[in-house]
């Protein structure tokens, strides 16, 4: 029990692993600091790719996490932040892709998954063969005959 | 299910397949042959101006700056390199036949130190026509530069016409960049 607790509490004090390791590069001001956080999880590492640039511990990823602070205090909006990423490295660097014309699949892929298992549905049911024609009294009797037997 | 209908629909998973595995071969290919990377990002320059840089020089070599490039008049690569960059010594040959083609090659030494930069020009060769230094990485940002080495091919006018993300091989050089240079000059 004791253990259980133990492990419980342990889970609770874990806290996300971020690759900010040297607290220079943190901002002195919370809530800034908190954007740039919030910020820099929505932001793809373009060298590790399923990592967020806060995650990350590459090279390119601290870069970027600097900019987006630089950008913060220089008095940038999120939308601000992200464009100039996007200005140079595309909507890849986003994790949450945009929905756009390029990407109507991406996000349409649930409706249309949705959609096609209907249509399969419905398409079964309306195969399906017609229940077989009741048995005539001829055929009753047979049935009964090859049972007995 | 008359017989045409049967026929059908045993060849359309048959026809799939055939599909999918004609495009998942040609996709092998160009992986192997290096035309195409999976991983690769496309770059948000192409048919863009170069961005505005002006970086400090790797002694002898004075630095440059982006109207630099654009006033030599002349269609030129921006090659981003480093002492540090595998790819790099094995694309050095590469850019060295370029450069006795007379393609001009303007290097950037993307963080990297200066004598780490000049043992990696003495040893694999210098076929840079300048060579700039960035050392912050900053300038290698604002061109989307997501790994060494890059090579970007940049017309008279300073508007970026190819990036190539990696090291440049002698294929690549024949058959992407060469006929672009030529449409350029």
């Amino acid at each position: 029990m004791r253990f259980v607790a133990c492990l419980l509490l342990s889970g609770l004090l874990a806290v996300p692993a971020f690759a900010v390791s040297d607290p220079a590069e943190l901002l002195p001001d919370r809530a800034q600091e908190q954007r740039a956080e919030t910020l820099g999880h929505q932001l793809r590492c373009l060298v590790c790719q399923n990592e967020s640039v806060e995650e990350s511990n590459a090279d390119l990823a601290r870069d970027l996490r600097h900019i987006i602070r630089q950008r913060i205090v220089a008095g940038d909006s999120d939308q601000q932040v992200i464009d100039w990423m996007v200005a140079r490295y595309g909507n890849f660097v986003r994790l949450l892709p945009p929905f756009n014309a390029m990407t109507v699949v991406l996000w349409g892929a649930p409706a249309i998954a949705v959609l096609a298992g209907l249509l399969a549905v419905l398409f079964a049911r309306m195969r399906r063969p017609a229940p077989p024609e009741p048995l005539s009294e001829a055929e009753r009797r047979r049935v009964a005959d090859l049972l007995k037997s | 299910m008359n017989n045409l209908q049967r026929r059908a629909l045993l060849l359309a998973p048959l026809g799939l397949a055939a599909i999918g595995g004609a495009s998942f071969w040609t996709l092998l290919r160009r992986m192997d042959k290096g035309t195409y990377d999976p991983r690769g990002i496309p770059s948000m320059l192409l048919d863009k101006p170069l961005p505005r840089f002006s970086l400090p020089g790797q002694s002898p070599s004075q630095g440059f700056a982006s109207a630099d490039v654009v006033a030599s008049g002349r269609p030129a690569l921006i090659n981003f390199f480093a002492s540090w960059c595998i790819p790099c010594v094995q694309e050095a040959p590469v850019l060295m036949a370029l450069k006795r083609q007379g393609t001009p090659i303007w290097g950037i030494a993307y963080k990297d130190k200066v004598d780490a930069t000049s043992g990696f020009l003495q040893q694999y060769g210098d076929p840079y026509t300048r060579i700039a230094r960035d050392e912050p990485g900053t300038v290698a940002i604002d061109f989307g530069l997501y790994g060494v080495p890059e090579t970007y091919l940049v017309d008279r006018q300073g508007i970026v016409r190819w990036r190539w993300a990696g090291g440049m091989t002698d294929d690549i050089a024949r058959q992407s960049l060469a006929p672009l240079l030529k449409s350029l000059a």
